[in-house]
């Protein structure tokens, strides 16, 4: 009898850590699902305005981005504080925004040219001068569809 | 001999694998917000094409300066009354005869619109103007136009046109997408979206 007692433990056995990996890969899958990599850095303040009256932007590969703002802080020492655009990964004066558009194009496959859709990402603190050259620059390029794209909230909240 | 069971591979630091793939994730990666006002830019026009003639009455004037304040037919005004003027403005019906608007609920004030196709709504800004404020006029303008496009899509189909928006974009919706094109297009019809942009003015 002696061999069955010497089982007995007087301690509490350690949680057992086993599905530990199954939560946290769970958790993983899920962000990978619900998230789209980053696909350019931000290389300017992106603080979107808010509004109430959105429509969602969908089909991400008919959508070209166009980010303006002040520069981050760490190239306001090269750039100034001026409000800057960006294409791509790199700051682009106004009149690049034709070629992009042409390159965006070009890419795409030429039955959803057509469809092209132009997201301003504009922080709210920029100023409508250059905004409106942008609008322009893509009259011109006959790229019409746009998006300002905001973060859903009280728009009262921009002033 | 016999054999040795096969020794367990202690699966401890699984854990720690997982976790840094997915921070890796979390940092790289970003909910994304694609969400926004749309709108279609005007065609460049060839020069020396004469406008066609709009009556003063028919145009809403809405002006935005520098320091952020609202001129919104010749009065001062603040953000938050905006959709009402408006909606005001769209929905007067002051036309008679040809122009008039049976589906109009305004005051018929003779003074302002005819008819909520002939209304137009011009937005004026400023160079120095701040990128928030014009987003937040353009957001209050689109909420009159929703406002009286949902009262017209609730007396006639009873529901409200935002809601047959998101039916007809939604892939999963199975419902008559031919005919709720129909309707929608019926509505918009009624309540066109005329919002005009001038240049904003050097300073």
């Amino acid at each position: 009898m002696a061999r069955f007692n010497k089982k007995k433990s007087s301690e509490t056995p350690a949680v057992s850590t086993a599905s530990l990996p199954d939560i946290v890969f769970i958790l993983l899958f899920f962000f990978m699902v619900a998230t789209t990599m980053r696909q350019t850095n931000l290389m300017v303040e992106n603080t979107l305005p808010y509004a109430d009256q959105v429509e969602k932007l969908d089909k991400k590969d008919l959508v070209s981005y166009i980010y303006v703002g002040e520069p981050s802080k760490r190239y306001q020492a090269t750039y100034g504080t001026e409000a800057r655009m960006q294409l791509n990964d790199k700051y682009a004066s106004i009149s690049e925004v034709q070629d992009f558009i042409y390159s965006e194009r070009a890419a795409m496959r030429p039955e959803l040219v057509p469809f092209l859709t132009v997201s301003l990402k504009v922080d709210k603190d920029a100023n409508m001068g250059i905004v409106s050259d942008i609008k322009q620059e893509l009259r011109k390029a006959e790229a019409l569809k746009i998006n300002y794209t905001t973060r859903e909230g009280d728009a009262t909240q921009n002033l | 001999m016999a054999r040795r069971p096969a020794e367990e591979v202690n699966a401890g630091s699984m854990a720690d694998i997982a976790f840094l793939l997915l921070i890796f994730f979390l940092v790289t990666t970003t909910i994304e917000t694609d969400q926004g006002i749309n709108r279609k830019l005007p065609q460049i026009q060839p020069d020396q094409v004469d406008p066609p003639p709009i009556k003063k009455k028919n145009i809403f004037i809405v002006l935005i300066n520098q320091n952020e304040q609202l001129l919104v037919e010749d009065e001062i005004m603040q953000i938050g009354d905006l959709r009402e003027a408006a909606v005001a403005f769209l929905d007067n019906g002051g036309g008679t005869g040809e122009e008039a608007c049976n589906y109009c609920q305004g005051a018929a004030d003779p003074e302002s619109s005819d008819n909520p196709i002939k209304a137009v709504i011009s937005v004026q800004s400023d160079r120095q103007t701040k990128y928030g404020t014009y987003i937040a006029v353009q957001n209050e303008l689109v909420a009159a136009y929703n406002q009286l496009r949902d009262r017209a899509a609730n007396r006639l189909y009873g529901v409200s046109f935002t809601q047959m928006e998101d039916n007809y974009n939604d892939p999963s919706w199975n419902g008559d997408k031919v005919k709720l094109e129909e309707k929608i297009k019926r509505i918009q019809d009624m309540f066109p979206m005329k919002l005009s942009e001038a240049e904003p003015k050097m300073n």
